[in-house]
């Protein structure tokens, strides 16, 4: 019978399959901060042990400060937590890339760095961007506290099976270097909404999504949670395994999973999904969020919308852009390049890989940043600023007045001291404009790291289609 | 975990779609290291001032709400982060069932793991909930919901059923597999 790849990967990993739903077994499991400390103490009060130690990765990256790592951090429960996770991960004998280590970062920046992310595996991690790894053909779920000690006790999840989404994005962008990976998936969300994938594993599928380089696969399938997916894929082809080969963790025979994984990992022609949604890449262009949830976007040529028409007749959606507007403090009709902005945070697992700041620093180098924004770069991981440093982006970005700081979450959900203050508008590569996301009455908008370097520059929003970015 | 009994409570309707899991919780509060006291903390931007004061106007706030074991809301209730704190607040602060007509994926799945009942509904159905004043009752046993102008049936998968109804642990399930799994590993390298 013909299946999708995601169906294969979900077969091949049942240890038990009872009462309409799975135990799934979970090749790698990796862990951080912020929502393991409650799982341990669960284990120690049941006097359990970590089934796998040695498939189980951690490292620090919600609350980290990104200023000198050599300073003691001042924030004593941010502290806590981190010694927290240093001695559950001694006492279980998990590896950890602590805070000083050279491949600290984001743990979906690391995971693919070091070749721990492998085509085929299933993936769990307690954070909801853990469908990041899905870009390389591994089935990736976030998941709660109570699974994370759920996978350490037992290296398997119970599940119900979701149902599958193709999500088919065909033809060229016109401009790949302004309308970027990040502007693809801002349009999907746009269209389909942010619980248009609930229920589901999405498949991205067709010609663009094969012209992407890994980098930028990773910031399409790490959104997927932004539509509301359990997680998002793509098959694996050469690229994948280019990237992969001569990182850390990949297996020794390499060569031998490659022709495994060439064979197998792909949807058979013929398989059906419950569901599908075509897109094409001609017509995007870059993308500015406007409200406070990732699908209330709008193309940066546009305006910000009345909300009787963003509601198209739904009572409840018109109420939640009118209450948006307000939080927002933006009044409808205004053309998306007059908002003017206040802070620029390129960074987060969505784009801080090397690539997002290749492209940022295209649009950087030679200029200043705007006198009313204050902008920094926190790149996703130890590797990424230490590959920056060596090409020398970080000093294309200080000369231009951009803060060039450790690897971390950081402004993206401000758990660390990188926050707005109340009322300053940001724009931000990261993934999320929720209230209150990156600081309390702080307001986000959701844009590229092209778009936001490029709003750095200029105070406001541009289309950047019209600078020479090649 | 406790087993989940027959709840009838006055409701609390928090008349808002695309409810987030950074406002059910915010950041700031997810730095503690156990599961235990985050009530306080649920909702707290739209339920405080800046100075700690309450709002009048956010529903938590409204005395009619007090001691109400059931929460009301709207589509896609939980979206965005993991983060379980959020069910650890609501069940904290009280709320043993959530009726919506809609939620997300991780957030429904922490909601079984803590012992709250979350419960889709149509929108028909919920609309009449947000219009009834009176005491709703909630029965896990048999599956119903039950209010002056209102008598329906809801649907839940039999395994959180039982789950919720016995108070299990399911890790402890899992561990009855043992032998499944440790077969599995044999067979499966990566």
């Amino acid at each position: 019978m013909s299946k999708t790849l995601f169906e294969k990967i979900w077969d091949s990993h049942i240890v038990v399959d009872e009462d309409g739903r799975s135990l799934l077994y979970v090749d790698r499991h990796l862990i951080h901060e912020v929502t393991s400390p409650q799982a341990f103490d669960g284990l120690r009060l049941n006097a359990r042990k970590v089934r796998r130690p040695d498939l189980t990765f951690a490292t620090m990256d919600h609350n980290v400060p990104t200023s000198d790592r050599s300073l003691p951090i001042l924030d004593q429960t941010s502290s806590i937590q981190i010694k927290t996770l240093e001695r559950n991960c001694k006492e279980f004998g998990i590896t950890l890339f602590d805070i000083h280590s050279p491949n600290q970062g984001i743990v979906h920046v690391i995971g693919p760095e070091l070749g721990i992310t492998l085509p085929g595996t299933t993936i769990v991690c307690g954070d909801s961007h853990t469908s990041t790894h899905g870009a390389f053909g591994s089935l990736a779920f976030g998941i709660g506290t109570s699974d994370v000690e759920h996978v350490l006790a037992t290296q398997c999840i119970m599940m119900e099976k979701p149902k599958t989404f193709e999500i088919k994005i065909q033809g060229k962008r016109k401009n790949p270097h302004a309308v970027t990976a990040k502007d693809i998936i801002l349009s999907i969300i746009r269209k389909i909404g942010t619980a248009g994938g609930t229920g589901t594993v999405i498949e991205y599928r067709g010609e663009t999504i094969s012209e992407l380089t890994m980098e930028q696969r990773m910031t399409i399938c790490n959104m997927s949670i932004e539509a509301g997916a359990r997680a998002g894929l793509i098959a694996p082809d050469e690229k994948t395994y280019q990237y992969l080969n001569g990182r850390k963790y990949v297996p020794k025979n390499y060569d031998e999973c490659v022709n495994y994984w060439r064979e197998n990992l792909k949807t058979d022609s013929g398989a059906k999904f419950d569901k599908s949604f075509t897109l094409s890449a001609e017509n995007i262009v870059p993308q500015v969020s406007w409200g406070t949830n990732p699908a209330m976007t709008s193309d940066v040529t546009g305006i910000v919308p009345f909300p009787d028409e963003y509601g198209k007749g739904n009572p409840e959606e018109e109420k939640g852009a009118t209450k948006a507007l307000q939080y927002m403090d933006l009044k409808p009709g205004t053309p998306i390049m007059d908002i003017v902005i206040d802070r620029v945070f390129i960074g987060s697992c969505t784009n801080a890989r090397l690539g997002d700041l290749i492209e940022a620093a295209k649009v950087v180098k030679g200029k200043k940043v705007s006198s009313r924004v204050r902008a920094m770069v926190v790149p996703g991981s130890q590797l990424v600023k230490k590959n920056a440093e060596e090409m020398g982006l970080d000093k294309i970005f200080k000369d231009a007045g951009f803060e060039w700081r450790e690897s971390g979450c950081s402004m993206c959900l401000g758990m660390n001291p990188d926050i707005l203050a109340a009322g300053e508008r940001c724009a931000s590569t990261s993934n999320r404009n929720f209230e209150g996301r990156q600081g309390t009455g702080g307001r986000t908008h959701l844009v590229s790291p092209v778009m936001a370097a490029a709003a750095a520059i200029s105070g406001h929003f541009v289309d950047v289609r019209e600078l020479d970015l090649n | 975990m406790e087993p989940f009994k027959k709840i009838k409570s006055i409701v609390t309707p928090l008349d808002k779609v695309n409810v987030d899991t950074d406002q059910i919780v915010p950041k700031q509060f997810l730095k503690l290291i156990q599961r235990t006291g985050f009530g306080q903390y649920l909702f707290y931007d739209w339920r405080y001032e800046r100075e700690g004061i309450p709002r009048k106007d956010f529903i938590l706030n409204d005395p009619t709400c007090k001691n109400s074991k059931i929460l009301l809301t709207r589509d896609n209730f939980g979206c965005g982060s993991s983060r379980e704190h959020a069910v650890w607040a609501l069940d904290d602060y009280g709320f043993k069932v959530i009726i919506s007509t809609s939620f997300a994926d991780i957030f429904y799945n922490n909601c079984f793991k803590n012992g709250i009942l979350p419960i889709q509904v149509s929108d028909d159905i919920l609309q009449k909930l947000f219009s009834t004043k009176s005491e709703i009752e909630v029965d896990l046993e048999n599956q119903t919901i039950k209010a002056e102008n209102i008598s329906v049936s809801f649907h839940i998968e039999s395994h959180w059923k039982k789950i919720l109804l016995e108070g299990l642990d399911d890790i402890a399930m899992t561990l009855q597999h043992e032998d499944k799994i440790a077969k599995y590993e044999r067979s499966h390298k990566i």
